[in-house]
């Protein structure tokens, strides 16, 4: 632990003046990213900015179908919120999938989105890390990748997956994410937040300096949609992802008239499979029309000797979410 | 005799404290002018020290001292002897035998390098960040393999031979190797030392399954004798093996209380519970059997290699139970050694029988699958009627009858044999067994009873009650051989001020503490008679055989006098008897424990989803003194060996040796949502070549045998056969 400034905000804008989302004076809201890391000195933090009194806890229903949820709604909260059960089934089944119960209720909904990767080369304050130390190389690479490390999304300087669950439900929903800033609010498309690695793996989103976020809105629920998250470890609990999926689909006469397919455990982002959502448009629900969907959701996977697994594995959180979801006689 | 309270239920006396939090642990102390200490670890393998700068960090707010090699005073190393159970009671082991802070040399990564004492927890901690190490690292061994590769293999020594096991005997044969990877202890209370000097006297509560053995050790390091040195751990959030012996981190906190001239607590981080407290080494194991025509086994090699320190030679004795659970003429059990840098490995709960047993299970099972036998019929078969290593009796073997139970109660009868062949909606099916085994023990210990003019007894024993039980034991049998009310008899261990007392490990506290117990209370009980007898007394001129004990009180035909006023009619506070047992000389026996777990394993290969269903285990381990706890004891070994089976392992970074996933995220053991349907049965047939109480321990069998059960369930369900643990969904899918 080192000595830091603590400093509470009383709105929005002064907590965005005051704090970061970058850099060394950063934000509090549960903490239970922050302090382990702040703890383990590797977040070498300055200031914080405790923003756990704004007013920023509500979960709103928008007049056109959407939900508003303040960045300090905790993970239990939304996880249990009768709107979200009822509208977004795969975000409540993600949140209670993830962390413990006395992690979810700590947690808050915009500290979720930037949670920090697990990779232990990051966390052990030492090794080669770009995300810690821009420039210092990527330790993970020919060492231990299996868990915490991606094959989607990777690059030369980074291959730690994003460990949130949440998060990949909310790609698949699809969302606005609001942020204030020194000159006022903006919308970051959810699916435009989190950044790939590529050659800057220490910018890991959108957020310009001094910008807060301030609110996530889910996109209005697709009319006569079934959705779930799956979540595959090696516990049955108090584990992240080593694959996960979130799957919202819609039949029309027996036809996929629509799908989305967001994957996790598998990426350094909340992954939209995409490729694999436009291949199923207008076909009839099969585990062979499955199958082939997985295989595109993890076409140009790259692996290494520790996470090729999570190619296969992948594949098969997909299919058995989609094949739960649309084949029922199947699922016996 | 009153009650029969050995072998009835009791909820544990201490659960109370427990469940309140009145239970202290060892840094539950906090003492005025207490001063904090943090560990500066290597972040090196291997190498040298060439520079500590700690100015930077001597300079923070509240920081008192950093010590370290250039400067802490000299120390005493303690005498480097093999463990004698004879003289357990004057053991003053450790497993790594380096001081901290001895020299300038790194051994293993999390080595204590430097020591930061400060006023907060906090204040240690931020300074401890701010010392630098300047280190010259040099090549590390990184693992067993390169170990074995670079330097060779040594003898590690518990080795057996018999008949003419290199013979190519037999019409069958297997010839597999298996594997299992570190684990660590991991107990959920964290090392921790709290240390103050007073008058030339040394103070510790240390979170140990030792404070004999740990007091011993203080008084060679410190040069004191022992009476001046007190350790103190009334309660332990459990060892599992890795507080059995003293660690770096104790010496270093009784030397900065020394330093300092003020009390220290040292409570080691999560992260260092992987490095410096011990661990289970990673194993290679080879083992070829062979049987003849009609499936009895004529040959089994086992060849175990493990690895250790660079420090220290630590052995994982895995062969020990291959020596004799089956009959067989031509027998090799042989271990082997290699040091990597990595810290002294230790006893882990059931070391060597742990990893042994899944490769002696899984081979067992290989084995009968080899000559087409059911393996629950090729394990009677071949099951051993006595000792044959040692060509003893066994004292009380009861297996056939705990595989035929535990066999009946989970169903191993409607198993298809077929691999794959058993299924239930995505799920494939299997069935495996695998029989566990442990030592039977009975070592030197020493109880003091004093009968009290209040009606309460206090029972007092330097032994450990490591969060087994061991409490409510002792205040059972006080109380059975009295009859005074369990609520009357105070307990207290813990305290190497106390009557000695061995290490709670081996599983051997139930069998050795209870004939001291009972030699303290029947001397307590005679001393007792005797005032009662004696001229003032209310049973004055009376015959002493006469007088029976019931209920608490002296009995003679139709007068009955409680223990208090006996001590009262002769003004006495107290009767007291002090009693040390000794254990089994020149046995006629051979003493282990038996038992056979069955596990129902689920492999769902469209998620590659395996899960632990239901475990039927049945163990025979003498009489059990109190269900309760007894079935507690297995039930948590059994999940600990699923964490074996499934989950846990070390990893270490391939180039540098640093650990990589020393961490309770990362490094997996089993959670409540992994857990089966548990089933233990407890056969309960006294072993009274052992002790006159019939009791043998329970703490480690469980875990034992458990991994073999689960991988011989997953080649019953999948046809993989995983010889290398943990058994990972990666395995199966390859």
């Amino acid at each position: 632990m080192r000595t830091f400034d603590y400093v509470r905000a009383d709105s929005s804008a002064q907590a965005a003046k005051q704090g970061s989302s970058q850099g060394a004076e950063v934000f509090l809201a549960g903490g239970t990213t922050l302090l382990d890391l702040v703890k383990l000195d590797v977040m070498k933090v300055e200031q914080i900015v405790d923003i756990n009194r704004l007013p920023l806890k509500q979960i709103e229903p928008l007049s056109d179908g959407r939900l508003r949820i303040g960045t300090l709604v905790s993970n239990t909260e939304l996880a249990t919120h009768p709107l979200v059960r009822e509208r977004y089934p795969l975000l409540s089944q993600a949140l209670l999938a993830g962390a413990s119960t006395q992690l979810r209720n700590k947690a808050t909904t915009g500290g979720n989105v930037m949670q920090r990767v697990r990779c232990n080369y990051f966390r052990d304050g030492i090794s080669a890390c770009n995300k810690r130390e821009p420039g210092s190389g990527c330790a993970a690479i020919g060492g231990l990748s299996r868990s915490v490390h991606a094959v989607l999304g990777t690059s030369e300087q980074c291959i730690a997956t994003h460990p949130s669950d949440m998060c990949v439900a909310m790609a698949a929903i699809g969302a606005q994410v609001t942020v204030q800033g020194p000159n006022g609010l903006r919308d970051i498309p959810f699916a435009d937040f989190h950044l790939l690695p590529g050659d800057s793996p220490w910018r890991e989103h959108a957020l310009q300096p001094h910008e807060l976020i301030t609110h996530i809105t889910l996109d209005a629920p697709l009319a006569g949609s079934q959705s779930a998250y799956l979540k595959l470890r090696d516990r049955a609990s108090y584990q992240f992802a080593l694959a996960s999926s979130a799957v919202i689909v819609r039949l029309e006469s027996g036809r996929i008239a629509e799908a989305r397919l967001a994957l996790g455990g598998v990426a350094t982002k909340p992954w939209r499979a995409t490729e694999a959502e436009r291949f199923l448009m207008g076909k009839r629900p099969s585990l062979a029309l499955f199958n082939q969907a997985g295989e595109l959701a993890m076409r140009g996977a790259v692996t290494t000797e520790h996470n090729a697994f999570k190619v296969p594995l992948g594949q098969q959180v997909l299919v058995r979410n989609l094949r739960d979801l649309t084949l029922q006689e199947a699922s016996a | 005799m009153s009650e029969q309270l050995i072998g009835t239920a009791m909820r544990r006396i201490d659960g109370r404290q427990k469940v309140t939090g009145a239970a202290k642990y060892a840094a539950d102390h906090p003492l005025p002018g207490m001063l904090y200490a943090y560990g500066v670890y290597s972040t090196v393998a291997s190498g040298k020290i060439v520079r500590i700068d700690d100015q930077a960090a001597k300079a923070m707010p509240g920081v008192v001292t950093v010590l370290h090699h250039g400067n802490l005073p000299t120390l005493h190393r303690t005498p480097n002897a093999p463990l004698n159970v004879k003289e357990i009671l004057h053991a003053s082991r450790v497993d790594e035998h380096r001081l901290p802070f001895e020299d300038d040399g790194v051994y293993y990564p999390g080595q204590f390098v430097a020591l930061v004492v400060a006023n907060t927890f906090e204040q240690a901690r931020a300074a401890a960040h701010k010392v630098k190490v300047e280190y010259q690292a040099k090549d590390a061994v990184r693992s067993l393999a390169q170990g074995l590769k670079t330097k060779g293999a040594r003898d590690g020594g518990r080795g057996h031979k018999r008949g003419d096991p290199n013979a190519e005997v037999g019409t069958q044969r297997i010839d597999v190797t298996y594997t299992t990877p570190v684990e660590v202890h991991n107990p959920m209370e964290m090392h921790a030392t709290t240390a103050w000097w007073e008058d030339g006297r040394l103070y510790v509560y240390e979170s140990s399954q030792g404070v004999l053995n740990h007091r011993n050790l203080l008084a060679n390091v410190f040069d004191l004798p022992p009476e001046r040195v007190e350790v103190r751990a009334p309660f332990i959030g459990s060892g599992f093996g890795s507080k059995l012996w003293p660690w770096p981190h104790a010496i270093a906190a009784c030397a900065a209380a020394k330093v300092t001239g003020k009390p220290v607590q040292l409570v080691l981080p999560r992260a260092q519970m992987f490095t410096t407290v011990g661990h289970r080494p990673d194993t290679i194991q080879r083992m070829r059997m062979a049987t003849d025509a009609n499936g009895k086994l004529v040959s089994i090699r086992h060849e175990s290699f493990n690895s250790t320190s660079t420090l220290d030679p630590y052995t994982e004795a895995c062969g020990v139970v291959t020596k004799n659970l089956y009959s067989c003429p031509n027998v090799l059990v042989s271990h082997s050694i290699a040091a990597v840098n990595r810290g002294t490995p230790t006893s882990m709960r059931a070391p060597g029988a742990a990893p042994g047993l899944f490769a002696l299970e899984s081979a067992i099972d290989e084995m009968a699958l080899a000559v087409g036998m059911d393996p629950l019929k090729f394990r009677q078969l071949n099951l051993s009627t006595t000792d044959e290593s040692v060509q003893l009796p066994w004292s009380s073997n009861h297996l056939p009858e705990a595989i035929n139970t535990a066999a009946e109660r989970f169903g191993w009868h409607q198993r298809d044999p077929r691999v794959g062949a058993m299924r239930e909606g995505d799920e494939l099916i299997g069935y495996g067994m695998g029989a566990c085994n442990w030592d039977a023990f009975q070592v030197p210990a020493e109880a003091r009873v004093t009968l009290r003019s209040d009606g309460s007894a206090l029972v007092q024993c330097a032994v450990q009650d490591v969060g087994t039980g061991t409490y409510t034991i002792v205040a059972q049998t006080v109380a059975q051989l009295t009859g005074l009310p369990v609520d009357k008899i105070e307990v207290e261990l813990g305290s190497s001020a106390f009557p000695p007392g061995p290490v709670s490990g081996g599983s051997w506290v139930t069998s050795s503490i209870m004939p001291a117990l009972a030699g303290a209370t029947r001397q307590a009980l005679e001393r007792l008679r005797g005032y009662a007898v004696a001229a003032s007394g209310p049973f004055a001129d009376g015959d002493v055989q006469a007088l029976t004990i019931e209920g608490g009180a002296l009995v003679n035909g139709e007068q009955r006098v409680s223990f208090a006023d006996v001590l009262k009619s002769q003004k006495l506070a107290r009767a007291e008897g002090r009693f040390q047992s000794g254990m089994p000389v020149n046995p006629t026996h051979s003493f282990r424990s038996f038992g056979a777990h069955f596990v129902e394993v689920r492999w769902d290969p469209g998620i590659s989803r395996l899960r632990v269903a239901r475990v039927v285990s049945a163990i025979d381990v003498g009489k059990v003194v109190n269900p309760l706890a007894g079935r507690n004891q297995v039930e948590g070994a059994i999940v600990m060996g699923l964490g074996m089976a499934l989950f846990e392992a070390g990893e270490f970074d391939p180039r540098s040796g640093l650990p990589a996933n020393n961490n309770y995220a990362e490094y997996v053991v089993p959670v409540h949502a992994d857990m089966p349907e548990i089933e233990v049965i407890l056969l309960d047939y006294p072993d009274y070549n052992l002790n006159e109480f019939g009791a043998r321990g329970m703490g480690e069998i469980g875990v034992t045998g458990l991994a073999a059960a689960v991988a011989n369930a997953v080649y019953h369900a999948t046809g993989k056969r995983i010889r290398s643990l943990p058994i990972t969904k990666e395995k199966l899918m390859a």
